[in-house]
């Protein structure tokens, strides 16, 4: 039983780095003066380049195959190095976009940097996960990382409440996620996933007791990915939240959520996709309705895009809900290929919308009202512009990439055979596109209430530029990320 | 036989202690009783030769988790009568809705899949059988991932607590011993020196 060897750490030696630089960064925040912060910046940055280097590496080593190592717990395919590779370059963003608002407020610390990175080595964890325990534990320290972040803003008695308000439904949806684990377990002795599937497909444990497990890890998927009727916490907590903050719970763990349902779902208990599309189907026209319809009357810019999130994670399940048709996986990859793509297309635009929250607020300003965006192209055209295209792509208008992704999930969902579902998103999308474009009318034809210049670290600028373009180009010529993400799925899944 | 006598025995003080809790008036008597719980929790394991869990169950709840509850019970003034408003008239839906749930539950999980006939109990290990060193044979090798992760958990557990406590606060009259003790008489005293006047 017990192995005595040396487990073969290769597979993870991403992970390694990214700890042992949190740990180098939160010990040289120590000795570094206020006015020197910059170079734990620079650590933290040069922390996720490394570990992108690390990344690419080891996909290229490994070849294709799927490297398993510490006892088949951590699973290294080509699947998650896309999606750490996406985390790495979603959290490099929001410390960029952050750093200003952050200094000006004096929460630009060592621990922010530190725990925003013990964060992404949760997400890495749970993203490499093929075990129950070591997924659970990656959402834990993700979790955990992030309860914090959001209190950190102490004297702001919103984001206490906000930080209070996702740890108690976090724990709730945590115990209900290990409840149905156990059950799991119970049913079928393993905690391993693909031990796990390999056992359900050869029908020995009583599917009566899997399903009931199921149920509960589907609703703790839900908690955690943020879709109706588990969303609750997700407007409260980003609008409490202090900008920098949002902009990071509301982009890179949305990667590990998909990669959390893809290992659950797909990696374990694909035999029992009947059964999980029906719940995914409830729960994505649910959070298109809602999610859609509540952003509409929303006049915090903050909870508009919280809503939208409901929204966007209901859509992306459409896709994970269409890859089992009558049993059989001839368009699986496509499907979780549409899903996949579509996730990190969405964590990209919303980065961008941030970005724009981010740079509008000043200190003593917060910029999340949707009034504080009147007039923006008076303000600063070429910002108001990447507004547009980065809305234009949340609401599904050509030719940014947030459409390609909508077409993406939608032919997925018509290959299924459910027609209705399409035409529910359809419709639920059209009702969403007047929202964003309240936005773009705010910016392009009302008069500017503030006038305040705008003036972006260079940094920043660039940045928030290249995000901007990124969502246009890449909807020009969606082809290589597409054909990335369905080589991935097919390489790691093999399915085809 | 005398084993099973003092199972039944444990048993019956952890439900009387765990339905104490839940009916205590008193937080400070619930809490005790959650003690009591755990404790003999603590002593069913131990029939179950799962001494290490049992220790570490008495251990960390009982000598830990628990004292820090009392501590909070007894900082927070908790005003019983405004929790237990209302609890007559939402006890009927309540109720009926644990019924239901409760029942479903017991159809999913009764005695036919986890009945002693699908999960046998283990035979005897026999004496030599050493369960705190089985689990850290496995906690060590099999399990060395999760083992780790859950110590990085803890140290975000860390960070997060004092950074979330710790606040350089520049309104404090606090006093610094050590600054204190070091001062020199040039810190305290100035000798001004003034022109003698003369006397008119």
């Amino acid at each position: 039983m017990a192995d005595d060897s040396l487990p073969l750490m290769f597979p993870a030696y991403a992970e390694i780095f990214l700890f042992v630089m949190a740990l180098v960064v939160l010990m040289t925040d120590v000795f570094v003066a206020e006015r020197r912060r910059w170079i734990t910046y620079v650590l933290a940055q040069t922390a996720l380049l490394g570990s992108a280097v690390l990344t690419v590496g080891i996909a290229k080593t490994l070849g294709g195959v799927t490297g398993f190592t510490f006892g088949n717990m951590f699973v290294c395919d080509l699947m998650a190095s896309v999606l750490k590779l996406a985390a790495y370059i979603a959290v490099s963003a929001c410390l960029v976009y952050s750093r200003r608002y952050l200094e000006e407020r004096g929460l630009l610390t060592g621990e922010y940097f530190a725990l925003t990175l013990f964060a992404l080595l949760g997400m890495m964890v749970m993203i490499s996960a093929n075990h129950l325990l070591s997924l659970y534990l990656g959402l834990e320290l993700l979790s955990l990382s992030l309860y914090a972040l959001i209190a950190m803003n102490r004297d702001s008695s919103a984001s206490t409440e906000a930080a209070m308000k996702y740890f108690v439904l976090g724990a709730l949806a945590s115990g209900l996620l290990l409840y149905g684990m156990s059950m799991i377990y119970g049913a079928t002795g393993t905690l391993e996933l693909t031990e796990l599937a390999s056992r359900i497909s050869r029908g020995g444990p009583p599917p009566l007791v899997l399903i009931f497990g199921l149920v509960f890890l589907v609703a703790g998927l839900a908690f955690k990915i943020g879709v109706v009727p588990f969303h609750m916490w997700i407007p409260d907590v980003y609008h409490g939240a202090p900008n920098a903050m949002t902009i990071f719970i509301g982009s890179a763990p949305k990667i590990s959520a998909f990669a959390m349902a893809m290992r659950l779902l797909v990696d374990g208990l694909l035999a029992l996709a009947i059964d999980w599309q029906q719940m995914l189907i409830i729960l994505a026209v649910l959070s298109l309705a809602v999610g859609n319809l509540a952003a509409i009357a929303q006049t915090n810019i903050k909870r508009m895009l919280a809503y939208s999130t409901i929204a966007h994670m209901g859509f992306m399940l459409l896709a994970l809900l269409s890859g089992v048709i009558n049993r059989n996986l001839l368009s699986a990859g496509e499907a979780y290929g549409a899903a996949m793509f579509y996730v990190v297309v969405y964590v990209l635009t919303v980065l961008g919308a941030f970005g724009v929250v981010l740079l509008l607020s000043r200190a003593g300003f917060e910029a999340d009202n949707l009034s504080d965006f009147k007039g923006l192209n008076q303000r600063n055209p070429w910002y108001a512009l990447v507004m547009l295209v980065v809305m234009f792509s949340l609401a599904g208008i050509p030719p940014t990439v947030g459409f390609y992704a909508k077409l993406a999930v939608l032919q997925s969902v018509l290959a299924a055979g459910h027609v209705w579902l399409a035409v529910v998103a359809v419709i639920f999308s059209l009702i969403g596109a007047f929202y964003y474009l309240r936005v773009v009318k705010l910016m392009y034809f009302d008069v500017p209430e503030d006038s305040s210049p705008i003036e972006p670290a260079i940094d920043m600028s660039v940045l928030l530029s290249a995000n901007g373009l990124a969502v246009l180009f890449l909807g020009i010529a969606p082809q290589p990320l597409m054909a990335l993400c369905l080589h991935a799925i097919e390489q790691s899944y093999g399915f085809r | 036989m005398f084993e099973t006598i003092v199972f039944y025995v444990f048993a019956a003080i952890l439900l009387f202690a765990a339905a104490r809790v839940i009916t205590a008036r008193n937080p400070v008597h619930a809490a005790l009783f959650l003690v009591l719980a755990f404790f003999t929790a603590a002593a069913i394991w131990l029939l179950l030769r799962a001494e290490f869990l049992a220790i570490a169950l008495v251990l960390v709840y009982v000598g830990a988790v628990m004292v820090l509850f009392l501590f909070v019970v007894m900082m927070l003034d908790i005003n019983l009568d405004r929790l237990r408003e209302g609890f007559w008239h939402h006890l009927p839906l309540g109720l009926a809705v644990a019924v239901v749930m409760l029942a479903e539950t017991v159809f999913v999980l009764g005695g036919r899949y986890f009945g002693l006939a699908t999960l046998p109990a283990p035979g005897d290990p026999g004496t030599a059988y050493n369960n705190t060193k089985e689990i850290g044979r496995v906690v060590y090798t099999d399990y060395i991932y999760p083992f780790e992760l859950s110590a990085v958990l803890l140290l975000v557990a860390i960070i997060a607590a004092i950074s979330l406590t710790l606040r350089r606060r520049t309104d404090t009259k606090a006093q610094n011993p050590a600054q204190q003790v070091a001062v020199k008489r040039q810190d305290r005293v100035r000798l001004v020196s003034m022109p003698a006047e003369k006397e008119e």
